[in-house]
């Protein structure tokens, strides 16, 4: 059996050199009209410009300036994150979390890196990493810390695994002494991992 | 199936590596990953349900070493391969050397923008009532099917409360091996930490899952 050159086993050398086992792949796909290369241009492209949290942040800024909004997003996620534009792949089933004065939201699939792309664009290492996927569900204090987070302990904390289509996105607390900003100032105090669960918002003045 | 995926709750990988300003690829073939794998999924040929399935698929020794955009290239060789796009003899050498099988569409540069913003939604009309209503107490089921199931081995057998009717979705279960979409309704079951890690758990914690009606059973 280990003699069998087909076998994949953990000393499999054919994943030794990335760049060039993907470089075969697409030359064969290419040679056969499988793919189109200047497809994957387009799709680096629009992940590395179009979609990505800045989208996210539109969206939670919106909800924080208007209230009928943020009633939208919480009875029908994808259709009023839709509304700003976002659609497709990987935010087909839009819902929306909202941090609260006794509960934390916290975002992960365990099961492998479900994400909303639509709005979060494509996840990073650490979320699709095993330390993330197991100790999210079990410690999430722990991994918070691990992120600078340290929460009162009577916060609550709901963890949110992804385990089917739906796809989470975490609408964190509005930070004090905002209320004279802009929708576009209010987006400059979401980060990424505030939307995932892993910090908070800004306070105004600090870097998001 | 209970493979090297399913990772909730397990210990040992030590901390979380955030990566400060972390760029959106960390090599050039991680882009070209991204693509190929959209573009191949573009063919029609398999659904998601059997892209998850084969990535679960990967050795444990290799998923938990590999990285993720390495993770899609192993099981994307296993679906083209499978599915008579490419094998892997071709691949070693890095040039054609059989004719493949014929896509239902081919990606082209032109189509991405409007295929990204559609996406593809998976849910699904179903005849029958949700059997579940919110507020009601569940029990989750305890199997171990060496297929495809998005229940967490963290969450079988654990009684939790349904939070949500989120609406009927294609079954990955069925749908991973070629066996129809065959629909069910699907549920945000919340349960306390407690009830699922025991003594030691944080109090203050709830986690919940999506689980498809049939993972569940009424108390």
């Amino acid at each position: 059996m280990h003699d069998d050159p087909d076998h994949h086993h953990h000393h499999d050398n054919r994943f030794s050199d990335m760049q060039a086992r993907v470089k075969a792949l697409e030359t064969v796909l290419t040679e056969k009209g499988l793919i189109d290369p200047a497809a994957i241009d387009a799709i680096v492209e629009a992940y590395e410009t179009q979609i990505g949290p800045r989208n996210g942040a539109h969206v939670v800024a919106r909800a924080w300036s208007d209230p009928a909004f943020a009633e939208w997003l919480k009875s029908d996620a994808t259709a009023a994150i839709a509304s700003l534009g976002y659609t497709g792949r990987q935010g087909e089933h839009m819902r929306a979390v909202f941090n609260t004065h006794t509960t934390h939201n916290l975002v992960v699939c365990t099961l492998c890196s479900c994400y909303p792309w639509s709005v979060l664009g494509l996840p990073p290492v650490w979320y699709k990493a095993p330390a993330y996927r197991s100790r999210a569900v079990i410690d999430p204090r722990g991994v918070l810390a691990e992120f600078g987070l340290t929460l009162p302990a009577e916060k609550k904390i709901r963890v949110w695994d992804s385990t089917a289509e739906l796809r989470y996105l975490v609408i964190p607390e509005r930070p004090e002494g905002t209320e004279g900003l802009s929708e576009q100032q209010l987006a400059g105090l979401v980060s990424r991992d505030a939307m995932i669960g892993t910090a908070v918002a800004s306070a105004p003045g600090a870097a998001a | 199936m209970n493979g090297p995926h399913d990772l909730g709750g397990q210990m040992g990988f030590g901390p979380v590596a955030a990566e400060k300003d972390e760029p959106y690829f960390h090599a050039e073939w991680e882009k070209r990953a991204l693509g190929l794998t959209l573009s191949c999924g573009a063919f029609g040929a398999w659904t998601i349900d059997e892209s998850r399935h084969a990535r679960e698929n990967i050795p444990p020794a290799d998923y938990l070493s590999a990285s993720y955009y390495e993770i899609w290239i192993r099981a994307l060789e296993v679906l083209l391969d499978r599915h008579g796009f490419t094998t892997a003899a071709e691949i070693d050498v890095g040039h054609k050397q059989m004719i493949a099988a014929v896509p239902k569409r081919i990606l082209k540069a032109d189509m991405v923008a409007s295929v990204l913003a559609r996406g593809g939604a998976c849910d699904r009309p179903v005849e029958a009532a949700a059997r579940f209503a919110v507020g009601e107490k569940v029990r989750t089921k305890n199997f171990n099917p060496e297929t495809h199931t998005r229940l967490p081995r963290y969450a079988r057998a654990r009684i939790g409360v349904v939070e949500a009717v989120q609406g009927s979705f294609v079954f990955p279960d069925d749908n991973a091996h070629g066996k129809g979409e065959n629909p069910q309704w699907v549920y945000t079951v919340v349960f306390d930490g407690r009830e699922i890690w025991g003594v030691g758990a944080d109090p203050s914690l709830t986690v919940s899952i999506d689980a498809w009606e049939s993972y569940l059973e009424p108390l």
